[in-house]
């Protein structure tokens, strides 16, 4: 599975990492978490950071963060 | 009532003298804290129930192709009640630019989103009245207005970095529908981040007002700071460049200097620069926007915020 955390970095964003690290540890799921910054990237999914995007398709965006439980729930949904 | 509780810790429970300075600094503490996060609790939770029907995305579509005045009253309206993270300035921007908000309603709603922000408010509401309060809000909502008027007539687009134009966005995602139950599940795990990311800060914040309120003298700062020191305002705006996003922090030190002689346009001022004009949010726009914009958006808030400032001092 392929994770990926949007946001130009700022602790909203290292927050999203961290619960998407952290879902996956509990998930027990095989998956790359990459940490996009770049802007033009970030368009291409949204304006709204934080965003969370699995498998190439947007899950989350914006504010305010989804529990760690609804984080869970999304990747699950994207895979 | 909250002033009978603290009344009674600190002369019934503490059995302290009344009168005396430590008790005195005690009671306002103590009386101020709870007071702050009763107010901040509610005021967040009803913050975070309204923001949930609102996205930066629908934001963008009403704002799209409004016409001066409209646009630019609209968007800073939309400001204040529209969730967006302090880092998505620049997709933000480049977001709004790209479907056709014009760039002086976009700057509207960039003042005005950081300016009238939820905790500035509930801090002034608590500690200095809802008079004062309302004041800030209004004339923070002018000023964002003002501006963004004043941007857009200037027509400063070719100072827009060319790529803003070229960049493709992706279809956003719908954000399903959510019960009213789910909005206020949500409202309430934002309430409490909020208070868990803050509360030290407030804490500690009240304490030195609390200090500053039972040991400093009364008109310290009058000489300093009172409404004839003409220096006063445009000294409060440069201190409180530096002091961007700690507003949780500062309201309740300037609360108590208030009864010490500073004066209020002083204060407005200050706040004003302490929310609205932030460097980090200057460095990151220069990312979307080429110099000499940034320039005159600085140039225009910190002229209008110090005219706030003057008008205060000379109308109260």
């Amino acid at each position: 599975m392929e994770i990926k955390v949007l946001g130009p970095g700022c602790a909203n964003c290292h927050k999203m990492e961290e619960m998407a690290k952290e879902a996956v540890a509990e998930l027990g799921i095989e998956a790359t978490i990459e940490k996009i910054s770049d802007i033009a990237e970030i368009m291409k999914y949204t304006m709204s950071t934080p965003g969370l995007v699995v498998n190439g398709k947007l899950m989350h965006s914006g504010k305010p963060l989804p529990s760690q439980q609804r984080v869970k729930e999304l990747i699950m949904h994207g895979a | 009532m909250l002033k009978d509780f603290a009344e009674y810790i600190v002369f019934d429970l503490f059995v302290m003298e009344r009168g005396a300075r430590l008790s005195g600094a005690l009671e306002f503490f103590i009386y101020d804290t709870l007071k702050i996060f009763l107010l901040l609790s509610v005021v967040i939770f009803i913050i975070s129930v309204i923001r949930s029907y609102f996205s930066p995305e629908r934001t963008r579509k009403l704002l799209s192709h409004k016409k001066e005045f409209i646009g630019n009253g609209l968007a800073a309206g939309l400001g204040v009640v529209t969730p967006f993270c302090s880092c998505s300035a620049v997709p933000l921007f480049i977001g709004f630019i790209e479907a056709g908000v014009p760039l002086g309603v976009t700057f509207s709603f960039l003042i005005a989103s950081p300016m009238v922000n939820e905790i500035a408010v509930v801090l002034l509401w608590g500690l200095l009245g809802w008079k004062l309060t309302t004041l800030y809000i209004f004339t923070g909502l002018i000023v964002a207005i003002l501006s963004g008027i004043i941007i857009g007539r200037l027509k400063l687009e070719k100072w827009v970095e060319g790529y803003v134009y070229t960049i493709q966005t992706g279809q956003s995602i719908d954000a399903p529908a959510l019960t009213f139950r789910q909005r206020l599940q949500l409202a309430n795990d934002n309430t409490l981040d909020i208070l868990k990311k803050i509360w030290l800060y407030i804490v500690i914040a009240i304490g030195i007002g609390g200090f500053i309120h039972g040991y400093v003298p009364e008109d310290f700062l009058v000489k300093y700071a009172g409404p004839d020191n003409l220096l006063a305002v445009p000294l409060a705006v440069i201190l409180g460049v530096p002091l961007y996003s700690s507003a949780a922090g500062i309201i309740p030190i300037v609360s108590a200097l208030i009864s010490k002689g500073l004066a209020v346009g002083t204060v407005l001022a200050f706040m004003m620069a302490v929310t609205a004009l932030s460097l980090p949010e200057m460095i990151i726009l220069h990312k979307v926007i080429k110099l000499p914009l940034l320039a005159v958006f600085a140039g225009i808030m910190t002229a209008s915020i110090i005219i706030v400032g003057y008008l205060f001092n000379s109308i109260l």
